[in-house]
């Protein structure tokens, strides 16, 4: 239960964050993507179930403000948390470069899909400038927040003692 | 809570992969819905809006407040001198000042003769701040603090400056998402003011980043079309009123099909530093009825 006040929490922070404060801090334009470092991290560190909710409410938030069409980030955000989700066997807690790397990769999907599926059906075939421009600087700068946020996921959640870990024995 | 019931609960759960399709289903049927259909999430909207707003709203006032106030430390050297340089313009100035009121007399019978004058100054509109932007890097959308509560509606023109900014494309009660005419799926009729020839004002992802916008399908037989003309709202788009203006030409190419031309705009609107925008009270809908 506690758990599940701290997850509510952590995704209003981060989706009020998001849209304001780094908005402000954008650097050409680019603001990092928590909801995503906030989807990935609750797929690993929980599980798959987890993960799957947390992204679609993450994705859900963004389709009421920011969609077009009600359900597709949602659909997105649900697949990465599901994905992150089956990684939960390799996590462990005091190792950061596998959520680095997830995190990395999670974003990059959301990032490319992203592309395909809002502007490369609509036309826009010049993909090496929509990476340069878009894609890179948004993963380079999620990673960059992804240093100082996941440690905060984690500690609140290990605060409640209710990260499980990934080793064998408990599995 | 005793561990009985906890155990029963526990059993109901179901397996993650049923899960996923449930809600892949569920985000599927939505997509297909809002996409098909007119529906929006009215309810929906409304419970986001008094979850989220409120905290958006205090910390975009926070976060302005303070970049307003870095920024008065940090200017404070520029404006000493800028204020003896300014001083020196305004010897200038006067001198160009009694040239332009000369001008002034001509423009307004010009405007006359056009009859654009308060156009739309007659409408009545509303301010509202910007207190969120898109979350993603891909559109350039944001929500403002006014919504139903407020009198407003969808569609309805927001502008800023004198410009176009976009128009109300989502609700709730205490807010509104603006979709901004830059915006990679944006599309506007315009017009160019001074020889009324049609054009397709279209956003892009590409263009913003050197503050201009595209426009294409400009039909300009008689070569009339030139650099810095004015383009303005047409009157045959069915959501925007016409004649807000919307920027100035930058750029014309002829398209390879030697019919059309298309191009650049430079906005009327500084889209990077918007904060406050007006929203004009009346949709094109009620207008022409």
């Amino acid at each position: 239960m506690r758990r599940n006040i701290i997850l509510f929490f952590v995704i209003l922070v981060s989706f009020v964050l998001q849209t304001t404060f780094f908005q402000v801090l954008s650097f050409g334009g680019i603001s990092p993507n928590l909801l995503i470092i906030v989807t990935a991290s609750y797929g690993f560190m929980f599980d798959k179930k987890y993960g799957m909710v947390v992204g679609f409410i993450c994705g859900f938030l963004m389709d009421i403000f920011y969609g077009g069409v009600l359900g597709f980030y949602a659909l997105v955000y649900l697949y990465i948390g599901a994905a992150n989700g089956a990684f939960h066997q390799m996590f462990y807690q005091d190792d950061i470069k596998l959520p680095i790397a997830l995190i990395t990769a999670s974003d990059f999907v959301y990032s490319f899909v992203c592309y395909v599926l809002l502007f490369l059906l609509r036309g826009r075939f010049d993909i090496g400038y929509y990476f340069r421009s878009t894609i890179v600087p948004e993963i380079v700068y999620t990673v960059f927040v992804t240093v100082f946020l996941y440690p905060c996921i984690l500690m609140l959640n290990r605060s409640v003692g209710d990260v499980e870990r990934g080793d064998p024995k408990n599995v | 809570m005793s561990p009985v019931v906890k155990r029963k609960r526990k059993k109901i759960s179901i397996p993650s992969r049923y899960l996923l399709l449930l809600l892949t289903c569920l985000c599927v049927v939505l997509m297909a819905v809002t996409f098909f259909t007119d529906y929006s999430a009215d309810t929906v909207n409304r419970i986001a809006g008094y979850i989220i707003v409120p905290f958006q709203n205090g910390v975009s006032r926070v976060g302005s407040w303070i970049s307003v106030r870095v920024d008065e430390l940090g200017e404070l050297r520029e404006v000493l001198q800028e204020n003896q340089e300014l001083k020196q313009q305004i010897a200038d100035l006067t001198v160009e000042n009694t040239q332009l009121q000369q001008d002034k007399y001509e423009l307004n019978n010009l405007r006359e003769l056009y009859q654009l004058d308060g156009q739309y100054s007659g409408y009545d509109k509303i301010g509202a701040r910007i207190i969120a932007r898109d979350s993603g890097n891909w559109f350039h959308s944001f929500t403002i603090n006014k919504g139903t509560d407020d009198g407003l509606a969808t569609d309805m023109n927001v502008i800023a400056g004198g410009g176009l900014v976009g128009r109300i494309v989502d609700i709730g009660p205490n807010w509104a998402k603006v979709n901004a005419i830059i915006n990679d799926d944006s599309n506007v009729s315009g017009m160019v003011l001074a020889s009324s020839d049609i054009l397709m004002v279209t956003g892009s992802l590409e263009l913003m980043e050197n503050g201009v916008i595209g426009f294409e399908q400009l039909i300009d037989s008689k070569e009339q079309v030139e650099i810095g003309d004015k383009v303005v709202t047409s009157n045959i788009s069915d959501k925007y009123l016409p004649s807000i203006l919307i920027g100035y030409i930058n750029e014309i190419n002829q398209d390879s099909n030697n019919i059309t031309k298309s191009g650049t705009i430079t906005p009327a609107v500084d889209f990077e530093h918007l904060e406050e925008v007006l929203v004009i009270l009346k949709t094109k809908q009620q207008v022409t009825d």
